[in-house]
Formats: C-alpha cells, structure tokens, sequence
C-alpha cells in the first residue's frame, strides 16, 4: 500500500481567522499555478533520482469510471489505469484520499471543529467557501507553513483544544470522534486536567476558588444527568419486546408500538397535573355526602354510572367553595370546616386553571415533538436518489430472525426490481384514456366513500335524537350502552367497506394507498365524533336542564372508551386470529395476513381524542386511558406474534411516525381544544352540581378572581391590567397571528434560498471534478513526456562510446 | 450508586461512559455479552487491561449479527487489525457506533467503511455490485446488478468521477431519514 508524502503547498495567505482571511482571488492564479508547478518540478525530480517503484493496486480499485462518454475518462482501450507511478504516488497522497486511512486527517478535522465550537462560530460561512479555481483544501485545515505538521502535533493541537472545553462538551465531541475506542480513552486522559498541576499552583485567589467550585458543579451535574437518565431507561418498558418485535418484524411495525409508548408518556404528563392540584385535593376533603350512595353492581364498569357517579371520577363531585378556609363568614350551601391553620385553596379556579395548563403542556409538547419529527424525516431535496437510499439505507439492521432477514431479501430484490421497471416504463408516455378511465374510478371510489361516511353520520344523528326522545333514565343502564355501540360498530364495519372499495382502484405507488386509506378512515370518525359533540353541547345540556349534564357527558365518554376497548379485542380476534386459521386451512402457501398498521393506529388516535374530550368533565379518564393502552400493548404483541407475518410494501417508517405525530396534533389535538374553549366559553355549567355550579359560564370563574383581585388593592393591580387588555382584547390574537404568518413566510424563504445554494454547490463539485481529471489529465502527459526525454537521453549516452570506437578504429 | 462490581475500576467505567453512548449499566450488560461469547478466553477481571480478543467466528454467531449479510463487514471495520477478531473496546464501539444515540455523522462514516469492500476509501462499481450481491442475495442476474450500479452512480455521484467518496455518501444519507433508523442495531 501506498505511503503517504508529505509535500508543501505554498499559499501565500494562512487562513487563521474565517472572518477576515483574504482567501486567494482568481487574480492571483498565478500564483496557484505557481505552486502547483513548483510542486510538480519537485516530485519529477525526485522520481527521476529515486525511480520509485509502487505495488500494483487491487483491480477495479483506484480506477475512474468506465462508462459515461461526457467525463472525461483517463483510461487505456481495457479500462485500466495507465498512470506512470510517479502519478500514482501524487495521487494516494491526496488529501480526499487520506481520509479513512490517515487518522491524522481525522484529528485535523476535529481539531478545526473543536476551534469553531470554542469561537462559536456556527457553519462555515458560504463566502469563505471560496470560487471554483481553487484546490479544495478548505476542510481540512492542515497547518500551512512550512513545517507540515506530524500527526503526533494535530494531536496535541487537538488534546489542547479539547481541554479547553467544558466537560460536557468535550464528551459530546469525543463521542462524535470516528476513532477507535482506545483512542478517545488516550485523548480523553490527556485532555484531563491534570490534578497534580492544579495543587501545586502558586495563589490560591479567589478565581481557583471559583474555577474549581464550577468544575465540581458541573461533574456533579453530569453525574445527576447521567443516574436520571439511566433510570429514566429503567422506567422505560418493554425493552425486550419491542426489540423482538423489530427483529422479527421489522421497524415499521415497530413504529405503532412506539406511538403507543408516547401515547402512554402523553397520557401520564396529562394525568400528573391533573392527580395533583384537583383530585388529590379533593379527596383529602371530600364533600358531604348527597343523598344515598347506590351500591355496587357489576354494570359500572361499562355504563360508569351507578356508584362511580358521586366519586372524584366525575365532574359532579368537585366542590366550588374554597377548601380549607378559615370560617369568616358562613357561605350558603357550602360547609365550613374549623381548621384554621391550613392554605385555603379555591376549586373553581383550580380546576379551571389546572385543565388549561395541562392542555396547554400537552399543546407545546405535542407541537416539539411533531417538528422535531418533522426535522428528521423532510429534507430539502429529498425526493430524488431512490436507487441509491434503496440500496445504502433499506436493510434494516434490527432483524434477526432468519426468516425475517429471508423476508428482508426478497423485500428488497421486489423493490429493486420494480424500480428498475418504473424506470423503463417512464420511457413510454402512458396513454391518455388510461389516465381518464383511472381519474374516473378514483373519482368514484372517493365519491362512493364520502357517501358510506354521511350515511353513518346520517345513523349516528337519527339514533342520538331517537335516544333522547325515548328519555332513558338511569335506572335502565342497559338501555345507554345503545349508542356507544352503534357508534362502534360503525367504526368497525365502515373501514373495511373502504377497503373492500379501494381494492377497484389502482394506485401508482403502494404508500399513496396507505395514505388515502388512512385520510377516509380519519374522516369518517372526525365527522362521528363532531355529531356526538354537537349531541352533547347542543340537545343533552337543553333536556337534562335539572340534572348534572357534565357528568352525563363524562359518562358517555366513558362508556365510548369502553365499547372501544372491547371492540379492538374483537377486531383482534377476529381480523387477526379467525383470518390465520381460515387461511391456513385454505392455503399453507397464503400465509399469516398482514398486521394492519394504519388501522391500528387510527383506532390509537381515536381512542386519544375520546379522551382529550372528556377530561374536563371526568379527570381520572387520562388513568383509564393508561390502563386501555397497557391492556392493548399486550394483547397486540401476542396476536402479533402469533398471528401475523410483516407487511410486504416498503414502508417508510420515519415518514409514516411523522404522519402519526401530525395527525395526533391536528384533527384530534385542535377539535379536542376546540371542543373543550367552547364548554368553558359559550356553554351554562349545571346548576346543581359541580365546581362551576352558580356561574353562567366556567370561564367566569377566572372573572371573579380577577375582580377579587381588583378590590384586593393596588399591590396586584398588574394581573387584572394583564387580564383587561391581553385576554380579553381581541388585539393580541390579532398581533399573535401576524407574527405566526410572518415567521411561516420567512421559512419559506429559506428553504427556497437554500435549495438555490444546493443547486449551486452541485455545480461547483462537478465542476471541481472536472477540474481533477483535468488537472491528472497535464500531470500524466508531463510525467510521460519527461519519461520519453530521459530515455532520449540514456539512449544518447549509451551510443556515444560506439561512435567513439568506430572513430578509433577508422583512425 | 451502588454497583459492587470487580470487573472495572471505577475510572476505568467512567471512561467507558464517556466516550461511548452507553450507562454503567449497559456497558456492564455488554461486558458480560462479550465474555459469554468465549468464556474461556474472556477473564472477569479487567483492571489490568489484558488484550484479549475473541475471534470472529465467534463474533458473527451472535444472534444480532448471524443473520445480517455485512457481519463480516461490520467485525472487519471495527477491529483493530481489520481481520475481524475484535477486542472489548472494538466490541463496545461497535455496539455504540450502532446504538439509536449515535450521530447520523457517526454512523455515515462507519457506514461508507463498511460498504466499502476493498478499503481504497470509495465506493466503486466493484464496491456497489458486492453490496447489491450481498443484499439480494444473488437473486438478481447480472445485467440487472449492473442496471442498479449504474443509477446508484448517476444519482450518487457528485463529482462525476465514477465512484463515490465520503462527502457523496454523506449527501446521500441525508436525504435518507430512514438511515438513522435502519442503521441501528438492538442490544
């Protein structure tokens, strides 16, 4: 293998600061070309000294690209190198050569980036970029003087960069390395600050006082974040199964199990607040008891009525006194404890403000979350390069089974193989009256499915009024399951009417099948839910004037959330289990069906919204929804397991969890928010029950206060100012959109300009391509030339003394 | 945090830690991997860093690797002398090059070692075959590999030199947001 050379460039300028360098300009060309000239006179004479001989390189290896009659191709008639050695030599030394193999190269970039992360300069400035006539060098930073430097100094160029970093910085770059283990452990060492130096420093001033006090903060702060999140991975469970489930499955199976998992971490950050500051509170001060208490009966646990009605389950319950308040005056209706040394907690606005600020984190989490998402899985540009990611990034290194990596090969010789096809097939314009027969029956399918959906709104609507006119008591619990069920079964039935219906069409590309399958499911349990919605907040407040309506809404929801746990076990059953066995016995060659991702998540997502609705009117459901969700981890992992074989398609796992996120945020998020501004706003809380039970809306209770806090005196009067003119003004909304608009049209722009700065960079590299071959091109024709003359030369010098003889003899 | 373990130092662990991706935890989890792999030749007792290194037949019958078709790629990459007999440092590297914490940097630079078979630091045409060979299996007839090669090139390739260096295949890998998640083994 080649050696590496060491060899001097002679730029006249050094770049030791981006910002003001003076990268050479195309005016000084010459001398570029100077140096390069100086460089190749050395090398040629050096060769013609030594005659250097260099081993013959692996075939293939080192040779230019065969094919392509525009590049420039350097080869002979076979398609081998023909470079003299000379060349060769010039050639492994390249910097772009050195990359893997010189682990100086390697030092010398992370000691430049070290020196940009401690000057806080971000991304290389495109100015400093430089133009196209230049060698490219720029990344490299290799210390331009004279002396090239060893890789042994890079290191302690680098050793000493690295410690001048805080710890926790110098660990993520020592992580990041692309070095051996053993050497990061030699780097880290060094980079140490020695303890023995520290001791024996003259003054101890306060600065040492102060430097060694933040370096024991920050170690013990690094070693706090290093036990939380070792615990925080202890917390996490599943480890094991979801690890099974990806080698056996793959990670687009794997994707639904992990929206579980944040389905459970958005459930427990929604419930904790919630425990917390309403239900806690009031169960350790429990109202007194309103008439007789049911007994237990087994139907509770569908209906939720019964004895779960007077618990802290529901919205009835609450209290809309203040809790624990010294008796100052007697209130009406309300109880007056005597304790006198406790805090006196008030429960309207705690319940109101407890809700909007669990919404509120659920809002911003979800929103991070969905862009980060976002942020990894869209580039700019990233829709070209199918070929190459299919065969660089589609071999999912989680599989381990043997069949499963079997079904990994032939996965992706289909996806190869059709590739290669839709290439050709481009070729030949299909016809027009194909495309119009196609639009027609897409035109249909759509047509035919928005009309399945109406119709089960249409259901949906008739049976609630039919429910309310029938006035069910709750004495006939049975009787209320009614809707809950008709409303499941629709839910069941419909999507697979859609399926049945997409199966006409035909689609171009498999994910795009996915996807309109998932935007008709989605449409047909939005339109369902908003006709429940309406059936609430609309009919049920007007006919259960004297009763409490809020805990009959929170019942419904409980008992929807119900039915939809009984009805994904038997979708389970049987779209999973009763579908292998009867296709076993048709055919062994048929196989397992298919787990259904996108139903399975949709159905996830559903059962999220129910939940997100309800809140407000029964705060343990988020609880119940945890329970749900740990229930049908398991019962989904074990029918998978059993059951099913991976999908066939390519999935794109990363932009289907975007998809998943996304669509978490905005129909189900935004119409759970919407749903619960317009109870609080617009809609009169029960009279009778309730923490909300003397006012006209729920928002009041947040006016009351800000009044009390009027009167209360000129200390606080900022809040109520606060209040007056950025709550209630319609002016903030107003700025608030402007500014939204603004940032969107910004970012907009950017992504525009940095996909005209791609375009441009694309160019300069072939260009700078071009310019290499060329540049190889000159360097090989002197070499040969040089070559021809030296032969010349010892040509003449051998003939001379023949010359000399002949001479001698003539004479 | 009460680990009364006598297979590191203290130092020794906290090193560990901080130039790979994993806890204490895990590094003890992997450690005891390594050492059922060849019990015999592995010794509980690593204070005085001994240079012990398993084989590589050992290696590739871990349940992770036996059924990838670059094992033998990875274990060659992430060795020290590039045969594929690796030692613990070599081992935990692997494992925290591959671990769902690493960089996507990290693991491109890795990744275009390993597709890179005969180590001349491009991807060639040669280089592209053995991967789409290894990949398919040899399901696909040769012309077909060549077809493959040859769009890979075409859309890869930025310099237009025929092969693909580092920065090609680091362009390429972030159009990819897949790769972080298909490059990416469990342990």
């Amino acid at each position: 293998m080649s050696q590496s050379l060491a060899f001097v460039l002679n730029v006249p300028e050094t770049p030791q600061d981006p910002e003001d360098s003076q990268e050479p300009s195309p005016y000084d060309e010459s001398e570029v070309h100077d140096s390069f000239h100086q460089l190749i006179q050395e090398q040629s004479r050096w060769v013609a000294e030594e005659g250097l001989e260099l081993q013959q390189r692996v075939p293939g290896a080192g040779a230019l690209g065969a094919s392509g009659s525009d590049r420039q191709a350097l080869l002979g008639p076979e398609g081998a190198p023909v470079y003299s050695t000379a060349t060769l030599r010039i050639l492994a030394s390249m910097p772009s050569r050195t990359i893997g193999r010189s682990r100086g190269a390697i030092l010398s970039q992370y000691y430049s980036r070290t020196v940009r992360l401690r000057r806080r300069a971000g991304r290389p400035q495109l100015r400093d970029v430089g133009r196209s006539a230049r060698p490219s060098l720029r990344l490299y930073d290799l210390e331009l003087d004279p002396a090239v430097l060893e890789e042994d100094e890079k290191r302690g160029l680098l050793v000493k960069e690295l410690q001048g970093l805080t710890v926790a910085q110098r660990d993520h770059m020592l992580r990041g390395m692309p070095l051996s283990l053993s050497e990061k452990r030699c780097l880290r060492e060094e980079s140490r600050p020695p303890r023995g130096k520290r001791r024996a420093r003259g003054h101890r001033g306060l600065l040492s006082c102060c430097s060694q006090l933040r370096d024991s903060c920050i170690l013990a702060s690094h070693n706090l974040g290093l036990a939380l999140l070792s615990g925080l991975q202890a917390l996490m469970p599943w480890h094991y199964a979801l690890k099974r489930i990806g080698g056996q499955f793959g990670s687009s199976v794997l994707s639904y199990f992990l929206f579980l998992k944040t389905l459970l971490a958005f459930n427990t950050l929604l419930l904790l607040p919630l425990l917390a500051f309403i239900v806690g509170v009031q169960a350790a001060f429990p109202p007194a008891p309103s008439g007789s208490v049911p007994a237990f009966r087994g139907l509770e646990l569908l209906t939720g009525g019964g004895r779960f009605t007077h618990t802290v389950m529901y919205y009835g319950y609450y209290s809309n006194a203040t809790l624990n308040q010294p008796c100052a005056s007697p209130r009406d209706g309300g109880q007056c404890t005597p304790e006198a040394g406790g805090l006196p907690y008030n429960m309207p606005l705690a319940y109101l403000f407890t809700v909007g600020v669990a919404f509120f984190i659920t809002c911003i989490t979800l929103v991070y979350s969905m862009s980060r998402s976002f942020g990894e899985s869209y580039r700019v540009g990233s829709t070209s390069g199918v070929h190459a990611i299919t065969v660089f990034c589609s071999w999912d290194y989680k599989v381990t089974q043997k069949w499963a990596t079997r079904l990994q090969h032939d996965n992706i010789r289909t996806q190869l193989k059709e590739l290669l096809a839709e290439g050709q097939l481009r070729h030949r314009p299909p016809r027009a009256c194909g495309r119009l027969w196609q639009a027609a029956v897409l035109g249909l399918v759509w047509l035919l499915c928005l009309g399945t959906t109406l119709v089960c709104a249409l259901a949906v609507y008739s049976f609630s009024e039919l429910v309310l006119q029938s006035r069910v008591s709750a004495e006939r619990d049975g009787a209320l399951l009614a809707l809950p069920l008709v409303v499941c079964l629709l839910n069941l039935g419909a999507p697979y009417l859609f399926r049945v219906l997409a199966a006409l069409e035909r689609h171009d590309s498999p994910v795009l099948e996915v996807y309109v399958a998932i935007c008709r499911n989605l449409i047909l349990k939005m339109v369902i839910l908003g006709i429940l919605c309406y059936h609430w907040l609309g009919r049920r407040v007007g006919t259960l004037k004297d009763q409490c309506w809020e805990d009959f809404v929170g019942q419904e929801l409980y008992r929807l959330m119900v039915m939809d746990f009984i009805f994904t076990l038997l979708d389970t059953l049987l779209g999973e289990l009763v579908w292998r066995l009867i296709s076993e016995k048709r055919s062994q060659r048929k196989g397992k069906p298919e787990f259904d991702i996108a139903g399975n998540v949709l159905e996830l997502i559903y059962g999220q919204t129910l939940t997100w609705l309800g809140v407000l009117f029964s705060p343990l459901l988020p609880a119940m929804q945890i329970i749900k969700l740990l229930f049908v981890f398991y019962v989904k992992k074990t029918s998978l397991m059993a059951n099913c074989q991976a999908p066939r398609r390519p999935w794109k796992a990363s932009h289907m969890s975007t998809v998943f996120i996304s669509l978490l945020c905005f129909p189900s998020f935004l119409g759970a928010a919407i749903f619960l501004c317009y109870a609080i706003w617009q809609v009169k809380p029960s009279s009778i029950c309730g923490p909300f039970r003397t006012l006209d809306t729920m928002y009041e209770a947040g006016k009351v206060w800000v009044r009390h806090l009027e009167e209360a005196g000129p200390r606080v009067s900022w809040l109520p100012w606060i209040h007056r003119y950025l709550v209630e003004s319609a002016f903030p909304i107003y700025l608030a959109s402007a500014l939204l608009l603004a940032v969107i049209y910004l970012n907009i722009q950017v992504v525009k300009g940095q996909r005209k700065v791609i375009c441009l960079l694309k160019e300069q590299l072939s260009n700078e391509g071009e310019d290499k071959i060329f540049l190889i091109n000159k360097l090989q024709r002197i070499y040969e030339r040089k070559e021809r003359s030296r032969v010349g030369r010892t040509e003449e010098a051998v003939t001379p003394p023949a010359v000399f003889t002949d001479d001698w003899d003539a004479q | 945090m009460g680990n009364k373990q006598t297979v590191f130092t203290h130092e020794q662990l906290e090193a560990y830690q901080d130039c790979t991706f994993f806890t204490r935890k895990e590094i003890m989890r992997l450690f005891y991997r390594y050492q059922d792999l060849a019990p015999q030749l592995v010794p509980l007792d690593y204070t005085s860093y001994p240079h012990v290194k398993v084989p590589y037949e050992l290696i590739g019958s871990m349940p992770e690797l036996k059924d990838n078709p670059f094992r033998q790629r990875i274990a060659q990459v992430f060795s020290e002398d590039g045969d594929g007999h690796m030692t613990l440092d070599n081992f935990l590297d692997m494992f925290s090059v591959m671990s769902e914490m690493a960089p996507r940097d990290l693991k491109a630079y890795y990744a275009f070692k390993i597709y890179d078979f005969n180590n001349d630091d491009y991807i060639c045409v040669w280089d592209l075959e053995q991967t789409v060979t290894q990949l398919t299996r040899g399901e696909l007839s040769a012309e077909e590999v060549s077809l493959v090669c040859e769009k890979v090139l075409d859309e890869a390739d930025g310099d237009h030199d025929g092969r693909l260096s580092l920065e090609d295949f680091q362009n390429m890998i972030l159009r990819a947001p897949d790769f972080l998640s298909t490059f990416h083994i469990r342990i």
